[in-house]
């Protein structure tokens, strides 16, 4: 079956495309450039580098701007949706959803009406398997922007390893954050993957932060062998 | 141990991730080993030892399962208990002679329990978590415990502890599957298939 993935650039759906590319054929990654940096249904820290990590894993993309305005962000998707079947011929989707309704009824609404198939391979994951998983294959993420308490500017670009996957998990559980941000309280982005051929390499960045919110903005990056 | 049957329209699809795993988890939470089969491959063999059997839900574009009943025709005469979600409460509802038809239902519904039950033992109603195209539209010889504006949402067999859930409970209503369970354990039902 000829997936699409949904693609934000961070680990959920990078994970995502890897287990659709265990099981199926994944012919193309659809990016949804949000102009709005609090919408709900799109990630937007870095998503513009979504094409950098489309080269990387050699997969074409499909990628659609759309202003963010809550539900008519929905409509864009569909337009990238239409797209990614006309020119690859997709007859599936495939997200990075973990807990979020929101998010999966509306990618389900729309493959209903699209006929298309809708895959969420991390749909109630195990939260500390998967991580755990994500640093065992070998997945090199970093934060790229926290919205919440107690995440303080020192985490804006760090790496998702062992030492910060210990610090997030006790951030769990002393402050209730899902420990895979699935709550909006951070965002990441991936610079290279099991499945990528080449990884990307920042070669400048810029953080912003005040009160628990903050953002490490990617100004230059490359793909570069491995 | 609990068998989860994966009605997915090929063994080892992505659905498996979304369907099935996230059941098992609630399963092994709750104290139970579990083992997972694609309802293409189930044999006699695979209920020695099952305590209760979960037919797990599918993709909103996959009904591959309801050309394939044969696969299911131990569900007539097994007294294992079942619990059927969405798919599985398709396949339990046309094995015991009810009647399908279309209806969509996609994110939260509101449920209402109109019967009493051991799993849904009082008059309540919860929101619940909807995927499916099509419904039960006639029970057969199945009790209607729980109904939304749309469908019928939960079935139980009069003399057997066979149940069908239209919702995933496995988003937000891991009670229902808790229930279930603990009626497996407090009855220690013995496998006769």
């Amino acid at each position: 079956m000829k997936l699409g993935v949904l693609c934000s650039g961070g680990k959920d759906s990078l994970f995502a495309c890897g287990r659709a590319m265990e099981k199926e054929e994944v012919v193309c990654l659809v990016a949804i450039r949000s102009e709005n940096e609090d919408s709900y249904m799109f990630h937007t820290p870095n998503v513009a580098l979504v094409a950098l990590q489309a080269g990387a894993a050699g997969l074409p993309l499909i990628e659609v701007k759309t202003v963010g305005v809550k539900e008519e962000e929905l409509l864009d998707l569909r337009d990238a949706l239409i797209l990614a079947r006309e020119q690859y011929g997709i007859e599936g989707v495939v997200t990075g959803a973990i807990l979020s309704v929101y998010q999966a009824s509306r990618v389900q609404r729309l493959c209903h009406e699209l006929g298309l198939w809708c895959f969420n391979p991390l749909w109630h994951t195990a939260q500390d398997e998967y991580m755990q998983e994500l640093i065992n294959k070998g997945f090199e993420v970093i934060i790229s922007g926290v919205f919440s308490a107690p995440f303080d500017e020192s985490w804006l670009g760090r790496r998702i390893d062992q030492a910060s996957l210990s610090s997030l998990k006790k951030y769990s559980e002393q402050y209730g954050i899902t420990l895979t941000g699935e709550g909006g309280e951070y965002e990441t982005f991936v610079l290279d993957a099991p499945f990528f051929k080449k990884r990307i390499e920042i070669q400048e960045a810029s953080s912003e932060y005040c009160n628990y919110r903050g953002f490490f903005r990617i100004t230059g990056a490359r793909l570069v062998e491995k | 141990m609990i068998l989860l049957i994966d009605l997915c329209y090929r063994e080892g699809s992505l659905g498996f991730d979304e369907y099935v795993l996230p059941v098992a988890r609630i399963v092994e939470r709750s104290g139970f080993e579990t083992r997972s089969v694609h309802f293409h491959r189930v044999t006699v063999a695979d209920f020695a030892g099952a305590e209760a059997v979960i037919l797990c839900g599918t993709p909103l574009a996959d009904n591959a399962f309801l050309k394939e009943q044969e696969a299911f025709l131990w569900l007539k005469t097994s007294e294992i208990p079942v619990l059927g979600v969405c798919a599985g409460m398709e396949m339990v509802c046309k094995t015991f002679g009810g009647l399908l038809g279309p209806c969509t239902e996609i994110g939260m519904t509101e449920i209402r329990v109109i019967g009493r039950d051991l799993v849904f033992s009082e008059s309540l109603s919860f929101s619940a978590y909807e995927l499916h195209t099509l419904a039960c539209t006639y029970p057969g010889v199945l009790e209607v415990l729980a109904v939304s504006d749309c469908c019928i949402q939960v079935v139980k067999h009069p003399l057997r502890s066979v149940y069908g859930v239209m919702f995933h409970p496995e988003v937000r209503n891991e009670w229902v599957v808790e229930r279930f369970l603990s009626l497996v354990r407090k009855e220690r039902f013995s496998p006769r298939q």
